[in-house]
């Protein structure tokens, strides 16, 4: 043990790379398809660097199994190197005292100047890398069957003012306006589409991130469930409980002629076959178009045991943010690189604008975490006002009552 | 005496023997009665604990009194879960209750088939909640399911879509609740009326009483346990009833359809809200113990002294 510690000593001031392979455990959720095709790739990149992986993959969804997984290993004092993990719960994470430091990687790879400053921030926990992102999904896109409103002779909405007349000609043609899906995250999707679109980046920002009592209780919040109310009256009666995928199919076979959902939708339309540009559009929701929500997927590293392992984390860091797991990983995936630097050749027109419009919003503002796929604020918090914001797209409430109970939401702790 | 002090080298091996003969079954036993006490019993008290301290992603063992559970019946959604408990359970257990003891008195009536039809009616007992729930799902969907059909059939007025009312939603869960139990219940009721002594239905007749008569003064009475024991089930059941709403209905639309359990998985697991979790889990143990322990109590007493 002694010996092994001079060892690491001595590595660690000749700066050179250990030929010792430590472990590296990665707990993901990457199981199906493409993904899991990325995972592999991944595991390639680390061992390259003379470490061995350990795949700790727990199928299930949004992650809730792994999770679950998660915190019993951390609690018995086992956590794996790395663990997929999002958002303000990186924080959460890091309040608990139980993540490793990645300034050092982040410093010799400069980070701060890959990443935009508003996506550095998710990623650190009191100034210091806790985190490393994988891909960025954009969240405010409007998916739209040409040929539908061609048929219907209607335009596509560009603000949410022109919405309602869109829609209207859509369903006066027999087509269902907006194909969807009544599950809360998917409501609330929408919802925050149409924060943005209606109050601008600015408002989303001070409503949807800091919580701002004002704006969360304003004409313009108001306004937001109003245009959210006449979204209600144009999607079909059987939306309830539909999964997302079925609710794009709507769209892709010409039953429905628009969806906003983020642009893993786009799987979707590539499966069928159909070329963006020409079978279908991928536009930014109605008046959102000089903004970007975005929703990144990001591993969190935890503090480990053993002399080796700073090593090993920092070569699995660094190899995340390597442009060319970033593209690897973003092709299968179907989001876009969240570093710069990454050439965006092989990627089709909608990662293309995407990135543009990533890049561009990151310089210009309108970048904005999205609020509906916990980027924005605490798990508990965005709880409660996805409640809200559900139960008034599945009932008759009133706007006002619906902006005074999320004023009331916004306070959960 | 004197004799054992003779047998004394042979004795004492036998009583060694003795001593493990009678020991054996308490060794047995231990590790399931030591797993029951840790698994069930301490993760109780562990679950009372974290409800009293301010948990949220991990358990943190701080003291907070009765603060969890001042949010807890705070919160709007509580409240509709335990509304929904309410109608739920009550529907749920009724129905189920009525159904059976219907069916299986029909059954009793020593018709042809017999064997036929109680496994028919037994069979969705065999599924689990989660194919219930999904069968139950499409069955109700209005787009493909019983509307559709019906409405194919060329009754284009009619309408059931329940399942996407948030209003209606939970009797949509009673429905499939039902189909499923209700044949159970059922072979619990037939078992308890083929135990009846015939004997007695018999001198009833004699003494000229009508077949209603029968019933209510003596077969009903005589399956009370029965009924006590069909309770009982049913009750824990709709109490802790999870899987039927997560594949039913998602606990949709919005959280209309939202039960204590499907509550306390929701912040305990997703909202990282481990601690208002666990207070939500303590009172579902709560509401159990006081409907089925005061109900449990004076059915044995009545037994004891009956």
């Amino acid at each position: 043990m002694f010996k092994l510690k001079l060892a690491a000593i001595a590595v660690a001031t000749l700066g050179m790379h250990a030929a010792g392979a430590a472990e590296v455990e990665v707990l993901h959720w990457w199981t199906s398809g493409g993904e899991a095709k990325s995972a592999a790739e991944l595991k390639k990149m680390v061992e390259a660097r003379g470490n061995k992986w350990k795949d700790f993959a727990v199928a299930g969804g949004g992650g809730e199994n792994a999770m679950t997984v998660l915190k019993s290993r951390v609690v018995s004092g086992k956590a794996p190197t790395a663990a997929q993990v999002k958002g303000p719960s990186i924080q959460e994470w890091g309040a608990e005292g139980v993540l490793a430091n990645l300034d050092s990687t982040a410093k010799a790879n400069n980070w701060d100047g890959l990443l935009p400053g508003v996506v550095a921030n998710v990623m650190k926990y009191k100034g210091s890398y806790v985190a490393v992102p994988v891909n960025v999904h954009r969240v405010n896109w409007m998916w739209v069957n040409p040929e539908v409103f061609k048929k219907a002779g209607a335009e596509v909405p560009k603000t949410w003012a022109d919405f309602p007349a869109a829609a209207e000609k859509l369903q006066k043609a027999g087509f269902i306006p907006v194909a969807h899906g009544g599950q809360p995250w998917q409501d609330f999707t929408v919802f925050e589409s149409i924060v943005l679109g209606v109050g601008g980046a600015k408002f989303y920002e001070d409503s949807m991130v800091k919580l701002d009592p004002k704006a969360l209780s304003s004409p313009t919040m108001e306004k937001v469930f109003d245009t959210f109310r006449s979204v209600r009256k144009y999607i079909d009666k059987d939306a309830a409980n539909r999964d997302w995928n079925l609710a794009t199919a709507m769209v892709i076979n010409g039953k429905a002629g628009m969806q906003f959902m983020g642009d893993w939708a786009k799987g979707e339309f590539t499966a069928a076959g159909k070329v963006p540009g020409k079978d279908y559009l991928c536009l930014a929701a109605p008046g959102t178009e000089k903004s970007f929500t975005f929703n990144i997927d990001s591993f969190i590293v935890f503090k480990q045991q053993g002399a080796d392992a700073p090593k090993a984390q920092s070569d699995f860091a660094a190899a995340v943010m390597s442009p060319e797991f970033q593209e690897v990983f973003n092709l299968n995936k179907g989001s876009i690189p969240v570093r710069s630097g990454v050439s965006m050749a092989k990627f089709d027109d909608c990662a293309k604008t995407s990135a543009k419009d990533f890049a561009d919003t990151a310089k210009g503002g309108g970048l904005v975490p999205s609020i509906a796929h916990q980027m924005a604020v605490p798990a508990a918090t965005t709880g409660a006002i996805q409640d809200v914001v559900t139960s008034f797209f599945n009932s008759s409430q009133s706007s006002k009552d619906a902006v005074a109970k999320l004023a009331a939401a916004a306070k959960t702790k | 005496m004197s004799q054992a002090q003779t047998l004394s080298p042979a004795g004492s091996r036998g009583s060694w023997a003795d001593a493990v003969e009678r020991a054996l079954p308490k060794i047995v036993v231990a590790p399931s009665f030591v797993a029951c006490v840790v698994f069930f019993y301490g993760f109780i008290i562990w679950t009372a604990v974290l409800s009293m301290t301010p948990s949220r992603l991990l358990p943190r063992y701080e003291f907070d009194g009765i603060q969890r559970y001042v949010e807890l019946f705070g919160n709007d959604r509580w409240w509709l879960a335990l509304q929904n408990l309410a109608v739920f359970g009550g529907l749920f257990i009724a129905a189920c209750l009525a159904m059976g003891l219907l069916l299986a008195i029909l059954l009793d009536q020593k018709i042809r088939a017999e064997g036929f039809i109680r496994a028919v009616f037994l069979y969705p007992l065999a599924l689990s909640f989660i194919v219930t729930g999904t069968a139950w799902k499409w069955i109700l969907d209005p787009s493909i399911g019983l509307q559709k059909v019906v409405n194919d059939l060329g009754f284009t007025g009619f309408a059931f879509e329940w399942i996407k009312d948030p209003e209606m939603v939970i009797y949509t869960v009673v429905i499939a609740g039902i189909w499923q139990s209700s044949g159970f219940v059922m072979a619990l009721f037939l078992a308890g009326l083929r135990g009846i002594d015939d004997s007695i239905i018999k001198a009833a007749r004699i003494d000229g009483a009508s077949m209603p008569t029968i019933y209510r003064r003596i077969i009903l009475p005589s399956l009370r346990p029965v009924f006590f024991s069909s309770f009982m089930i049913l009750a824990h059941i709709a109490i802790k009833s999870f899987d039927l709403v997560m594949a039913l209905t998602g606990g949709g639309p919005g959280f209309a359809s939202d039960l204590p359990a499907t509550f306390m998985y929701t912040y305990a697991f997703t909202r990282n809200q481990i601690g208002l979790g666990a207070a939500s889990a303590i009172v579902m143990l709560m509401i159990v113990v006081s409907i089925i322990v005061p109900f449990m109590y004076s059915e044995l007493r009545r037994s004891r002294h009956g």
